[in-house]
């Protein structure tokens, strides 16, 4: 028999790495908030790889940690190893990565939901998402409870009628075992919600006492750490680092696929969802890329407190047979005993066009979506929905504008942009080639690009705000000293430059210029600047990089000048696309699905063409006026 | 509204009187610091020209004076109408120059405006600011509207429109190699593991050098392609008396000749434009000065095979009241592989030179005349038409480009090239190449009409302002 029970402002379904986010946010906001999970074990857990950031990821992660968020703190205090990738590159793609201690990791988070006003957490399941008039009015649980709220947020990441698969063995269960949501999906489709089925898969792990490090390569992490969070500094989170190994498969180890590759349930049709093309199983690269005589593994701890060891870059749904032999061709793996299988899982999400920027359904008010339920993959990506979902639903309660950040201001509003309003036919990931405006979204300026922002959304503290406001101005200040101060041909400065290779000046020249240089640099231009005065190594990061790649910076805005001019013409709500004279049918059709909410986003509907976009143009103009 | 400014060409080129219009919040500045009084222009005074001469000038009254460029020299004597906002065209500021100086003078004036901080006008951009501003009634958009969606119902019918559809193609090509290079560099910084850098940049210098230099003869081309934008480049050729000179006085008759004598277009040749139904040719008169003598003995082989390869189409004429000699042998050796037709002039008088015999040596199609009667003159004129029509003549290899437009983007990619080959030679890291390449891939597509939707309206406004 049904019951009613406490009500919400907020009910979250799911508590992973988007459900914690979007909870934390809207807790903190000071809305009462509800976060369901199917177990409080599981709070914030960590089923694939054991490690945050990455490549673009490390980015998401930041500007999460920019806006007040919890992913980069959390990391911070649960990290392992730390490491800034892609160094040898432009600081554009200077990505963090830190591996984690999942056990701890997910201890951490629940200890902060655990230790949040107004936030509770519940474990049970939500069967159904109470809608009356297209407006959510409450939860309704496996066990008939029910919970009246105004705003839900979904983040059931891969539970929604999850199936674990290896060969031909299939188990209905979530990850790691845990017990999925079978419940809500046909919920959804009642709601008329468009629901699709993706998989994505990790690889076995191995018990660490058994695996022959020698014939690896030792992956250590760096000696000067950058946190995650801007909260932190280096100093207070520094500690002893635990190695990664680097190993790699070779021709037996393709062979041994190549052979089975018929009882991959992927090849055999046994599993019907799709997979992420950008996150391979180690079968799929094999298919894909035959002509690569091997393929990079490695070896990362899962913890600090446990012997099992992730063999990344070898997710795999071969049978249990297949993937022993495969795992035990890696040099190094011989003898390895596997501790756990790799599998492959598949899952209900959601098709994201359906959302609004803000992550709401278009069609139902007061319900948000993130995380991987929305078809993305990966925690950060996930988390980043996630903040987002939760200060929507926040702004939304305070009857305020929704928060949309654009492609030109973080690889957040790249992410959701993408989803929305392209959609995604696999696991979408987040990737630096996505960005088109990287030099200006930098891992390293997050807190200078977002942290205002959170500011005035109320999850960033005065104190922490008025410390950007000081670094911003320490940054300017400096840049202007640089650009004002030159120096001559003195003695000194031709033989500074003569020891750096680099050409002596013919007259006097500012600091900014010779810091443009590229054999010089902010550090390295202290012995010739008196001057100079003490700075924070942040600032200085600032100040080095705005200097030396002024040019480009530049550019790089002009084209986000271009970019928003479109972005800035919004469509009306109630705009009648059959009334747009002249608009070609197919574009009326995509306009019609997607009602996109600016000129910008409808340009970049797949199907809508430039010429669609000017005649479009014109009717907005004529009726604007 | 922002409005920077800009300056166009608002009469059309040639005619006896340019107008220069400048509009935007520095117009009256620009404007102010290219013009000189009469005292100020033959420097009689001492005195310091002031720039805010026309701020300081009522709106809607007519100044009489002189350009002068960066060093003081006159470019024209000219008129200068002054519109202030918002009784203006464009509601903006609006100064309009009047020049008599012909096209060169009125191209140096608008450079010179442009090097004083205005911004080239697009096609249209006056109509397309009076539209957004309020000045022009809407309904016109309507029409623009219908234009563009009747755009694909109708076929390309024109010599411009292929012209354009080459030099598209062009850039497209140079496009596409851009977009792979970005392609690469954007696979490698996401999956280092299975794309490598590794003498990526080296290789990126020298085919970015190769577009550049492309995109470097499309400018140089560009007068050029001004003057022979609509033609179809047109050799005849024959020994000497088979009927050259008379073919060509028969195609220049008054009536067809546009233009005669265009200096400089080619160097010891005459070239002719003519037009055939609605399509133009440019001919190469290589019986023009050479009368009496043969082409192929009097320029030599070579010189007269490169007249050839310039050539879109050929006529060649046969003396069909004599037998075919050695030098008719040596001219359709000349000729296979090309496209063009065969006159048998000389219909009115016996006939000793067959079809078939001249069909063994090329494959061309037979048409029988006589430069006398005019005879056949129509047939050849419809043959003309419907070989172009059905495709089979095309442009010679020559790309031109026919808009100043075109030529502001092919030179601001030029620009972004260049940039990038600077980024490469101070070895910057290639994540940060992409910014110059996504820019000269973007300028390029304004082109060609692949490029963001603003432009697009823009060109659109380019057909709005040619109704009006």
């Amino acid at each position: 028999m049904s019951y009613t029970y406490e009500s919400y402002d907020v009910v979250v379904i799911g508590a992973g790495h988007a459900g914690c986010e979007a909870a934390l946010a809207t807790a903190r906001l000071g809305f009462k908030t509800l976060v369901f999970t199917v177990s409080i074990d599981s709070i914030a857990m960590m089923p694939c790889n054991p490690n945050i950031g990455g490549s673009s990821k490390g980015h998401l992660v930041r500007e999460i940690d920019a806006l007040g968020g919890e992913m980069g703190k959390n990391i911070d205090k649960t990290y392992i190893q730390s490491k800034m990738l892609n160094l040898s590159k432009g600081p554009a793609v200077h990505s963090l990565r830190a591996q984690a201690d999942k056990k701890d990791y997910s201890r951490e988070m629940r200890k902060v939901l655990e230790n949040t006003d107004n936030l509770v957490i519940k474990q049970g399941e939500v069967a159904e998402v109470l809608v009356e008039d297209g407006k959510v009015t409450g939860v309704r649980t496996a066990s008939d409870a029910i919970y009246p709220c105004k705003v839900a947020i979904m983040c059931t990441g891969t539970y929604l009628q999850a199936r674990c698969i290896y060969g031909d063995v299939s188990n209905n269960t979530g990850p790691n075992g845990l017990s999925a949501a079978n419940l809500l999906t046909q919920n959804l489709i009642d709601l008329g919600i468009d629901v699709r089925r993706f998989k994505t898969g990790t690889p076995a792990r191995v018990d660490k006492r058994t695996i022959d490090f020698d014939k690896m390569t030792e992956q250590k992490g760096d000696e000067k750490i950058v946190p995650f969070s801007f909260t932190n500094t280096p100093e207070e989170i520094e500690k002893e680092q635990v190695s990664c190994w680097l190993t790699y498969t070779n021709a037996e180890t393709h062979k041994i696929i190549m052979d089975n590759i018929d009882r991959s349930p992927l090849y055999s049709g046994n599993i019907k969802g799709t997979g992420p093309r950008y996150c391979p199983s180690i079968e799929d690269k094999v298919v894909r890329f035959a002509d690569k005589e091997r393929h990079q593994v490695f070896l990362e701890p899962e913890g600090n407190y446990t012997n099992e060891m992730y063999i990344g870059g070898m997710s795999s749904s071969l049978p249990e047979d297949v993937q022993y032999a495969m795992y035990h061709s890696v040099p190094g793996l011989e003898n390895a005993t596997i501790v756990r299988n790799a599998y492959a899982i598949e899952y209900d999400c959601i098709n994201p066009v359906q959302l609004k920027a803000s992550l709401e359904f278009k069609d139902i008010d007061g319900f948000f979506s993130a995380g991987q339920s929305n078809g993305s993959s990966g925690y950060e990506e996930a988390a980043a929905q996630g903040i987002i979902a939760g200060i929507n639903a926040a702004q939304k309660l305070a009857g305020k504008e929704p928060l949309v950040l654009d492609r030109s201001q973080a690889y957040i509003g790249v992410l959701i942009d993408d989803l929305i309003t392209k959609g995604t036919n696999e696991p979408y990931r987040m990737m630096t080639s996505r960005a088109e405006y990287r030099l200006l979204l930098r891992q390293d300026n997050a807190d200078l690009r977002l942290t205002e922002i959170g500011y005035h959304i109320g999850l960033i503290e005065q104190e922490r705000y008025d410390k950007l406001c000081h670094k911003r101005e320490l940054i300017d200040s400096e840049v202007e000293r640089l650009k004002k101060t030159t120096v001559g041909t003195s003695e000194t400065v031709q033989k500074f430059l003569e020891e750096h290779n680099s050409t002596l000046l013919q007259s006097g020249s500012t600091m900014a210029e010779l810091l443009k240089r590229p054999e010089l640099s902010y550090d390295i231009l202290s012995v010739i600047d008196k001057d100079r005065p003490a700075l924070p190594d942040d600032v200085c990061e600032q100040v080095n990089i705005n200097l030396k790649y002024d040019g480009y910076i530049q550019r790089q805005m002009r084209q986000v000048a271009q970019f928003k001019k479109l972005e800035k013409k919004k469509i009306p709500n109630d705009i009648n696309y059959d009334e747009v004279y002249s608009l070609r049918k197919e574009a009326v059709q995509k306009l019609k699905d997607f009602r996109p909410a600016s000129v910008g986003q409808a340009s970049r509907i797949s199907g809508v063409s430039p010429a669609d976009i000017s005649v479009l143009l014109i009717y907005l103009e004529k009726n604007g006026k | 509204m922002d409005c920077d400014t800009i300056a166009g060409i608002a009469s059309g080129m040639g005619g006896g009187i340019g107008i220069i219009r400048i509009s935007g919040n520095d117009a009256l500045r620009i404007a102010g610091e290219v013009f000189r009084t009469k005292k100020f222009a033959e420097q009689q005074t001492e005195e310091k020209w002031s720039s805010d001469y026309f701020e300081k000038k009522e709106s809607h009254t007519i100044q009489y004076g002189y350009i002068v460029n960066d060093d003081n020299v006159v470019l024209d004597e000219v008129m200068v109408l002054l519109m202030k906002n918002p009784k203006s065209y464009t509601c903006e500021d609006v100064v309009e120059i009047d020049s008599h100086g012909g096209p060169f003078i009125v191209k140096k004036i608008l450079e010179l405006l442009i090097h004083h901080g205005a911004r080239l006008a697009e096609p249209g951009e006056f109509t397309k600011r009076a539209f957004l501003n309020g000045r022009i009634d809407l309904a016109q958009a309507e029409a623009v509207m219908k234009m563009i969606s009747s755009k694909s119902e109708f076929a390309l019918d024109s010599a411009v429109k292929q012209l354009e559809g080459r030099v598209s193609k062009y850039i497209e090509e140079i496009r596409q190699e851009i977009l792979y290079n970005m392609g690469y560099i954007e696979s490698a910084l996401d999956d280092p593991e299975h794309y490598d850098l590794d003498g990526f940049a080296e290789k990126l210098q020298k085919t970015t050098e190769e577009e550049i230099s492309k995109l470097q003869q499309l400018m140089d081309n560009f007068e050029n392609g001004r003057m022979k934008s609509e033609g179809i480049n047109t050799v005849i050729i024959g020994k000497p008396n088979a009927g050259k000179s008379s073919l060509m006085n028969l195609l220049l008759d008054e009536e067809r000749a546009i233009v005669t004598n265009i200096a400089g277009t080619t160097r010891d040749i005459l070239e002719e434009t003519v037009n055939i139904g609605n399509i133009v040719l440019n001919l190469v008169d290589t019986a023009g000065i050479h009368d009496t003598e043969d082409i192929v003995e009097h320029l030599g082989v070579e010189k007269a095979k490169e007249y050839l390869n310039q050539a879109d189409f050929i006529i060649y004429v046969v003396d069909a009241s004599v037998p075919l000699d050695e030098s008719d042998m040596q001219i359709m050796e000349l000729l296979s592989e090309k496209r063009g037709v065969i006159l048998l002039n000389k219909s009115d008088l016996d006939s000793v030179v067959l079809e078939k015999e001249l069909q063994k040596k090329i494959n061309w199609n037979c048409i029988t005349f006589s430069s006398k009667t005019a005879d056949g003159l129509s047939k050849l004129e419809n043959y003309i038409t419907n070989s172009f029509l059905d495709g089979n003549i095309s442009f010679n290899d020559q790309i031109y480009l026919t808009s100043i437009r075109h030529l502001e983007a092919v030179e601001s990619a030029c620009h972004s090239l260049q940039q990038l080959l600077q980024t490469i030679e101070d070895g910057m890291t290639e994540d940060l190449f992409i910014i110059d390449m996504m820019d000269a891939y973007k300028k390029l597509g304004l082109i060609n009409g692949e490029t963001a939707s603003e432009d697009l309206v823009n060109k659109i406004f380019k057909e709005f302002c040619m109704g009006k």
